[in-house]
């Protein structure tokens, strides 16, 4: 099979930085709802942002991973997903969960540093934030393969950042899903840095989306500020793995407006021109004007939605801060099914026994 | 009842579950058609189909993050790592999220799994292909990990680790693999987890050991009886989490201990028990606790694999010291 092959990556846009359209615009655009829906979830998910920085600040919080600028993949990712498609998520996907059953309580629960945060029974099969990079991307191969074993219409998807996509196990993960045609939608956060790394140091490829070449699949490169392309082009991979079309690779190219986490301080490593000029492709700005020119939104609704988002975050806020804290001992009780008689001493020892909190 | 040997047990224990259990997968390198390099797998693929019984690509990490994620959904995978030089990789999966699936979702999802792989040296293998790393996994909270001594150990723990709904890693001592037959009835029973087997009982003094040592351990038993040494022959077979209280009670009795096992020795399984001993039998020892073990060297290629592998005389020779206490 010694033949010469040619590939090419699509890149897609629907929205300029200024919110007009670039071309010819999918359905979609026509769904006020749906529109509507994405706008409230980007605003959503950026004021639980900002409030989940401020209890970090106040020391009411552990560390916290922000979202800031990339609220369009988020929201169109989770948008394009139904109920009983399961989602893989990384630690950066705050919009994706919250149209998921994630609640602000559940998130701001696990970044405060109690497991209950992703115990609730109403995620059903969706998997919790994962820690290590691009460990998960081969549980979703496992997932996809589980649900097409039972021949479930359902589809799996994974997200993971850039930095990711330099690791062993994402490379593995794409292979094997195309390999066994897997019902599994990969998308990049190529929010263009990993920590202080910046996406050139991370690897020489000109895309990343082209990575799913080698592994026999569709790759394909979106505006990840453009809510609009996010949730088409994310939607139809997730419908064509759906009919038994098998995997895709989308690499949403956005930016990171934020630090890395409440840990780090960015201005170390990138310049305030870099973060200025990329200010300017907000996806929230770029959605709203969109909309205020087709005049399905209004200083009136924004004003409303902020508040409503508000009131929805504080009285969240109100109940991670009022739930009691779990019993030391419950270390011990999700650990086995059932915890072997060698570790009951162990937990034994620390009944009755108060834990400092501070 | 037909005498099989301990290979043939894991492909038996493997078919019957297959038959019993629709939400029973095996994924692994070679496993198909060729039935896994050992042959643990033979026939599987004919009976159950390529959707049940899944060649991999080349990738052990991947191999053992497919089983967490299909393990997720409530099937049972069994993923078979080639030689357990080569399951490094799959630590990742075992540490970051098989052990822990349970916990960090507080029970909503688990992960029933079982990673499958033959271990220990003995074979004349090639380099990296003779290692006894069961200490990695041993320390993992939330997983257990598994080793049978015999074929009639391998079918019931093996059933036993598959219907566990936590993760089990179950090492396979391949040198043991198709050294002895032993009447095995294929009648679905799986042994107890958690728990050790007492294999030859005896007053003078407690030998503890896992997988292949297990018949060098027991060599020493017989030829120390000829001596008028009664030594008791403990199977650890799950080593983690350990089933101490058997090996206490045993050591009560004979004030005596010495640990067996083919791995190196620094922060080892017999480190483990040692340290327990110590810290809960001190009262009832009349001699220290002595350990026969590899060297904390690499393992060495098979030129020299017998002079790291503990032999019957360092197990004599460590009990007859033990026995010069009063
Ligand atoms: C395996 C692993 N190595 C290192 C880290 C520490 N770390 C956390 S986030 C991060 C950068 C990740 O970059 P990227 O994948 O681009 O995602 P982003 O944070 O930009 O969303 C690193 C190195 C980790 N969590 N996991």
């Amino acid at each position: 099979m010694n033949q010469s092959r040619a590939f090419q990556i699509e890149y897609h846009q629907f929205l300029d930085p200024d919110g007009v359209p670039v071309g010819d615009l999918p359905p979609l655009a026509e769904e006020t709802e749906a529109l509507q829906a994405l706008y409230r979830n980007m605003v959503f998910t950026r004021l639980y942002d900002e409030r989940a920085i401020a209890l970090q600040r106040t020391g009411q919080l552990g560390t916290f991973a922000s979202s800031l600028g990339q609220e369009a993949i988020g929201a169109g990712v989770g948008h394009a997903m139904r109920p009983e498609d399961i989602i893989l998520p990384s630690f950066r996907e705050n919009g994706a969960l919250l149209f998921r059953h994630f609640r602000v309580r559940d998130l701001l629960l696990y970044w405060g540093g109690d497991e209950r945060g992703m115990a609730n029974p109403k995620l059903g099969d969706d998997f919790p934030i994962c820690v290590p990079i691009a460990t998960h991307t081969t549980q979703a191969t496992g997932v996809a393969f589980a649900i097409k074993y039972r021949k479930q219409p359902r589809v799996v998807v994974c997200l993971l950042g850039d930095g990711g996509t330099s690791k062993g196990d994402f490379y593995e993960a794409i292979n094997l899903a195309g390999a066994w045609n897997l019902p599994l939608v990969f998308v990049i956060n190529n929010n263009q840095w990993a920590i202080s790394v910046p996406r050139n140091l991370q690897s020489r490829a000109e895309t990343l989306a082209q990575k799913a070449i080698a592994a026999g699949i569709p790759g394909v490169q979106l505006d990840g500020n453009d809510p609009i392309a996010v949730r088409h082009y994310v939607a139809e991979a997730i419908e064509k793995a759906r009919d038994g079309g098998g995997p895709t690779l989308i690499e949403a190219i956005s930016y990171r407006l934020c630090h890395h986490t409440t840990a780090d301080d960015a201005t170390r490593y990138r310049s305030e021109e870099e973060l200025e000029a990329h200010r300017r492709l907000d996806p929230v700005p770029r959605l709203r004007r969109f909309m205020e020119r087709r005049q399905i939104w209004s200083e009136e609704q924004e004003t409303r939605l902020i508040q409503a988002c508000q009131a929805e975050i504080e009285q969240e806020v109100r109940h991670y801060l009022d739930t009691p804290p779990q019993k030391p001992e419950s270390m011990f009780d999700s650990l086995y099914a059932e915890l072997p008689r060698e570790l009951q001493a162990q937990r034994q020892s620390l009944l009755g026994k108060e834990v400092n909190h501070d | 009842m037909t005498e099989i040997t301990l290979v043939e047990a894991v492909n038996l224990a493997l078919m019957h579950e297959m038959e019993r259990d629709p939400a029973m997968v095996i994924l692994g390198q070679d496993i198909g058609v060729n039935g896994g390099v050992f042959r643990a797998t033979v026939g599987l693929l004919e009976k159950f189909g390529s959707e049940r019984v899944l060649d991999t690509p080349l990738a052990e990490n991947m191999i053992a993050g497919t089983a967490v994620g299909m393990a997720t959904q409530g099937l049972h995978p069994v993923a078979e790592i080639q030689f357990m030089g080569f399951i490094p990789p799959t630590i990742d999966q075992l540490i970051s999220h098989a052990s822990r699936m349970r916990n960090r979702t507080r029970g909503r999802l688990s992960c029933p799994m079982v990673l499958r792989a033959p271990y220990g040296g003995g074979i004349h293998a090639p380099e990296h292909h003779s290692e006894s790393t069961e200490a990695m996994f041993a320390h993992i909270p939330g997983i257990r990990v598994v080793i049978p001594s015999s074929p009639t150990r391998a079918y019931g723990l093996l059933l036993a680790a598959i219907r566990d709904p936590d993760p089990v890693v179950f090492l396979e001592p391949k040198r043991v693999y198709r050294l002895m037959k032993q009447a095995v009835e294929d009648n679905g029973e799986a042994l107890p987890l958690d728990t050790c087997f007492v294999l030859r009982p005896g007053s003078d003094i407690t030998l503890v050991s896992w997988g292949a040592m297990l018949h060098e351990t027991q060599q020493a038993a017989e030829q120390l009886a000829g001596e008028g040494i009664e030594a008791e022959v403990i199977d650890l077979a799950t080593i983690k989490p350990i089933d101490m209280e058997t090996i206490l009670e045993s050591v009560g009795r004979t004030g005596r201990c010495v640990i067996v096992q083919e791995a190196a020795r620094t922060c080892s399984v017999s480190a483990e028990i040692a340290a327990r001993l110590a810290e809960e039998g001190l009262m009832s020892l009349f001699a220290p606790i002595r350990r026969v073990t590899g060297f904390d060297t690499v393992m060495p290629m098979f030129r020299l694999e017998g002079h790291y592998m503990p032999g019957t005389e360092r197990i004599i020779d460590a009990v007859r010291q033990t026995m010069e206490y009063a």
